[in-house]
């Protein structure tokens, strides 16, 4: 056996900084990583109507430590605007409301930087998106003018620039991602338990060695050495056995494993005093999480199968890689090994070796995907870490927005509404929740009319009074039909009640929802929506429909 | 009453967005029980209590008063850390020790014109029962599942049949990393969070043997340092966790140890992490639960549209790890449960011989029970009481007889006291395995 030399850094005898204390419960989350590519994030707000959801997501991204932020908004503070946002007080009646919500959020954080527009030496949202360095995303919130619109779209193309659309309104919301291509993520953070790949039925040379090491003698081993036997050795030791008595194949349906289960179960000892042996239970346990046969998940699937039709996407690191990992697949049958291994019962020793043999697969597996990564053109600068942190997750690899631009806007959304109306004449059967497209559906109209905010108490005041037929109407034009959806009337109701006005919960709600997303885009970790989330505040639910 | 029709509130420029909604009657509105003339005024004089006033407590703060509540209490024992920067926004650099009631009572009330906000710097357990009777409305952003138990278990106490103001709504929201969620507890008529404790299982604790002999992970080196290495030698006199010195002490010793094993991965940061038990947390998350605590709390104190808790829902389930989730459903009550149920909860998988000391740790560790210093009495004989000191030496010798010694059958009733929730008898059944 190898003797195994583990390298350790000395131990760091100062504490944490200033900076790394401040920051510690999210560190927990993305590492100093994700905090490095928010810190150099750069994110444009187009604020409008009563304007509260685009502010309360600018405040949960610089409490964590944006790098800077720029809000366009060309209204001044009213008194409505006191009732329902909080980043403005009495002080600020009057004045720009942009510069406003900008001196208050930048309270907030003294590391961030923001600022605001129109002011005097920049207007025109056109010369703010001249002006300014790039943004890393930009949103923009309903109602918005089609100019301003379309302005922002050309910007996101151009630019390669995802934009967020929000719209809220009384206790309706929803957001809008559109990322300009497709959106690969590598680090997902999947539950950790659905990590475990411990390869038993394609166990390797080294493996196979070091469990025959151990369990050569099995049944004549001392109480305690068979009762630490880590459960991976005990799982092989048994498939071994079973496989002399089944020609020579592993348990492969639900029958043969409940019965290797007990064969694994039986093999326990109980002359002792516990009455059993709990690595023998972990063993018994782990049977029908374990033995499965490697297969292609259907995140990294989609990966293999993407057809580019972007020439400088497909020479990105991600794709170079995929690539490599693709030709690894179609050789081995198999993934690269991610070499983590559950803490199970077993000596500390016995562990630590285990735990080496699965890391120094792991390690082969990286450095052959390296070596044809190098071989490819473009492959030559990728970093290597780059290459083992896609060999660690390469089961949980996730491609959002893959199949951009084949059908129009307009079709999508009729298509997906055939489908969610029918789905939901059989949710009473199904017992699924029903489609919360009829919320999307009824805040359309009222998307562009910037008139409609007007804070008048007067409710009938021909600015903020859009009526739900009206509201109907404009559903016609989209999806004809749903404008007689029961549940679509409902919901228009529900929009010309709120005449354009926030509820601030709602607002705050989804001003949450949209930041942890940013910082999804942002960091590249977690995963993100796909591609419009809606609330419904009613019933206290979202739903994510890809529109 | 026409639905277009807007009641003001005081200032009807100002909560224009507010009262459109509030005051007036949507498609989804039940018109029995809603009367969008009188709602302003009575949510005016309506009191809320907060309990908490950290991550989630900063934002209901917020939410509350720019919700139309005007005279709203906050509790929180705690002191401002400069952990709490990075989501906790009523706090700045310069408020660090001060008393977080206090800093996020002023902040919201200097912001908010026209609401009162007042802070106790306390814990809820210093409170009886006289004073939380004069809330309507109790909202709860807590970290630690045992206040969540003592209030929930205090409210529904309160419940009398014949005086309707003794029903008091809880609503309470919970968040980790980027999941969280929200729910609303009518004491007595909804699933209490007593009756939903098996939703948030206490993490396994590693056995000893491993901490002692057989470490195989960064957290059995931790945890041998936090639970043994600490007590042996008594570096300093009591561990206080947040004193970097002790955290630091207890990093090296779990290091020396982790060396000597091989084991990888012993950092500072996952130090403090385990002996802390540190939940990640984020500002966006804390937005996304607060705000739908709130939200429910609007609908509950104005009945402009349905809430969570009647008739069927009363529980949202959020997740934004892997796109975005949520799941809203019925939580049932349950007739076994402690606190407002009727029936003992049975108790599977008792070993009869088990010592009575072994029966007491599972109770610690059940999802079901958690009870961490249970006294125990059956068929009104004392097995084991914690307290008072002389009971205590009086009943400890049978912590060591074995359930059949001490004459429990099969489907016996234990009733189990824990000086945490004091107003409580937990009635548990014996399931012999
Ligand atoms: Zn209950």
């Amino acid at each position: 056996m190898t003797e195994i030399v583990m390298s350790q850094t000395p131990p760091i005898l100062h504490g944490p900084s200033e900076k790394e204390r401040k920051y510690d419960r999210q560190l927990r989350l993305w590492a100093a990583s994700g905090q490095s590519a928010l810190e150099s994030a750069n994110i444009l707000l187009v604020n409008s109507g009563s304007g509260v959801v685009g502010v309360e997501t600018l405040k949960n991204l610089v409490l964590p430590g944006i790098g800077r932020f720029a809000i366009y908004d060309e209204a001044c503070v009213n008194e409505a605007d006191l009732g329902v946002n909080f980043f403005l007080d009495d002080s600020c009646l009057g004045k720009s409301r942009s510069q406003s919500l900008t001196e208050l959020l930048l309270e907030l954080n003294p590391e961030v930087q923001g600022t605001w527009y129109p002011n005097e030496s920049v207007e025109a949202l056109e010369s703010v998106l001249a002006s300014s360095p790039v943004f890393t995303v930009v949103m923009y919130t309903h109602p918005i003018s089609p100019k301003q619109l379309s302005l922002l779209e050309a910007y996101g193309q151009e630019h390669k620039t995802p934009l967020v659309a929000i719209h809220s309104a009384g206790f309706y919301s929803y957001f809008q991602i559109n990322l300009p291509g497709a959106f690969p993520i590598v680090d997902t953070h999947p539950d950790e338990t659905a990590t475990t790949d411990l390869r038993l039925l394609s166990p390797w040379p080294e493996l196979v060695a070091f469990s025959e090491g151990l369990t050569k003698d099995i049944d004549n081993l001392d109480d305690f050495e068979h009762g630490h036997l880590p459960y991976v050795m005990i799982l092989l030791h048994y498939l071994e056995r079973w496989k002399a008595t089944h020609d020579g194949k592993y348990p492969a349906t639900y029958k043969d494993k409940t019965e290797f289960r007990r064969m694994v179960q039986s093999a326990a000892r109980t002359n002792n005093p516990e009455g059993g042996e709990e690595n023998f239970d972990e063993a018994a346990a782990a049977v029908l999480r374990t033995l499965v046969y490697p297969s292609l998940p259907s995140g990294l699937k989609e990966v293999f199968e993407y057809q580019h039709t972007d020439p400088v996407e497909q020479r990105s690191g991600f794709w170079i890689i995929a690539d490599a990992v693709k030709k690894f697949y179609d050789k081995h049958q198999c993934l690269p090994l991610p070499g983590k291994v559950p803490d199970m019962k077993a000596q500390s020793k016995v562990y630590i070796q285990l735990q080496s043999i699965y890391k120094a697969k792991a390690r082969k597996d990286a450095a052959e995907i390296l070596e044809t990564v190098r071989s490819m053109p473009g492959g030559q600068n990728i970093d290597p870490a780059e290459v083992e942190l896609f060999c660690k997750n390469a089961a949980f690899v996730k491609l959002i927005n893959a199949t951009g631009g084949k059908i129009s806007r307009a079709d999508r959304l009729r298509a997906v509404a055939d489908q969610e109306f029918s789905s939901d004449q059989t949710a009473e059967l199904t017992l699924s929740p029903l489609s919360l497209l009829p919320i999307y559906l009824a805040l359309q109209p009222t998307a562009h009319m910037t008139g409609l905010y007007s804070s008048s108490p007067d409710a009938n005041a021909a600015a903020n009074a859009i009526s739900a037929d009206e509201i109907l109407r404009g559903v016609a034009e989209l999806v004809p039909g749903a404008e007689q959806n029961e549940r679509v009337i409902q919901a228009a109701r529900e929009v010309a009640r709120a005449g354009g006005g926030e509820l601030h919960n709602i607002a705050a709600l989804t001003g949450g929802m949209v930041a942890q997303e940013m910082i999804k885009i942002i960091t590249k970790q977690y995963v993100p929506i796909d591609n419009t989330c809606v609330f419904d505040g009613v019933a206290s639910r979202c739903q994510v429909l890809r529109l | 009453m026409t639905s277009d029709e807007v009641y003001p509130g005081s200032e009807p420029a100002r909560w224009v967005y507010l009262d459109r909604i509030r005051t007036r009657p949507g498609p989804f509105t039940n018109p029995d029980v809603f009367d969008g003339s009188a709602v302003a005024k009575a949510m005016e004089s309506m009191k809320v209590l907060v309990i908490g006033a950290g991550g989630l407590g900063c934002e209901i703060l917020k939410n509350l008063a720019l919700s139309g509540f005007k005279d709203i209490h906050v509790i929180d024992m705690d002191t401002i850390d400069i952990s709490n920067l990075n989501r906790q926004f009523l706090f700045r650099q310069a408020d660090v020790g001060k008393f977080k009631a206090e800093v996020a009572a002023a902040f919201v009330e200097k912001r908010v014109k026209g609401v009162k906000i007042t802070p106790h710097n306390c814990k809820i357990q210093n409170f009886d029962e006289d004073f939380y009777m004069q809330f309507q409305l109790v909202v709860c952003g807590l970290d630690s599942i045992e206040a969540r138990r003592w209030i929930n278990a205090t409210l529904v106490n309160m419940v009398d049949e014949d005086v309707e103001d003794s029903y008091k709504p809880l609503i309470d929201g919970g968040t980790e990393g980027f999941k969280g969620q929200a729910r609303v507890i009518l004491p007595t008529v909804t699933s209490c969070i007593e009756c939903q404790l098996d939703m948030h299982a206490p993490r396994a604790a590693v056995p000893l043997c491993t901490l002692a002999s057989i470490p195989r992970q960064p957290e059995h080196c931790i945890e041998w340092a936090h639970v043994i290495a600490w007590d042996k030698e008594k570096p300093f006199p009591t561990l206080d966790k947040d004193d970097p010195e002790h955290i630091t002490w207890l990093y090296q010793k779990a290091l020396a140890r982790a060396r000597e094993f091989n084991i990888p991965g012993v950092t500072y940061s996952l130090t403090q992490g385990v002996v802390k038990n540190i939940i990640p947390a984020i500002a966006a998350t804390n937005s996304v639960i607060a705000a739908a605590c709130c939200n429910e709390a609007l609908k509950i104190a104005s009945n402009c549209a349905p809430f969570l808790g009647f008739p069927d829902d009363n529980y949202m389930m959020y997740s934004g790890n892997d796109s975005i989730y949520t799941y809203t459903f019925k939580h049932e009550r349950k007739d076994d449960c402690p606190v407002c149920g009727q029936q003992a909860r049975p108790l599977p998988n008792v070993d009869p011989a088990w010592t009575l000391r072994e029966l007491l740790d599972s109770l610690a560790e059940r999802p079901e029970a958690q009870l961490k210093k249970p006294s125990v009495r059956a068929e009104g004989k004392t097995l084991y009481m914690q307290s008072p000191p002389g009971l205590e030496a009086q009943t400890r010798p049978n912590l060591d007889k074995t359930l059949t010694e001490l004459g429990l059958v099969d489907g016996q009733e234990i009733a189990v006291t824990d000086p945490a929730f004091a107003t409580v008898t937990f009635k548990f059944r014996l399931r012999f395995k």
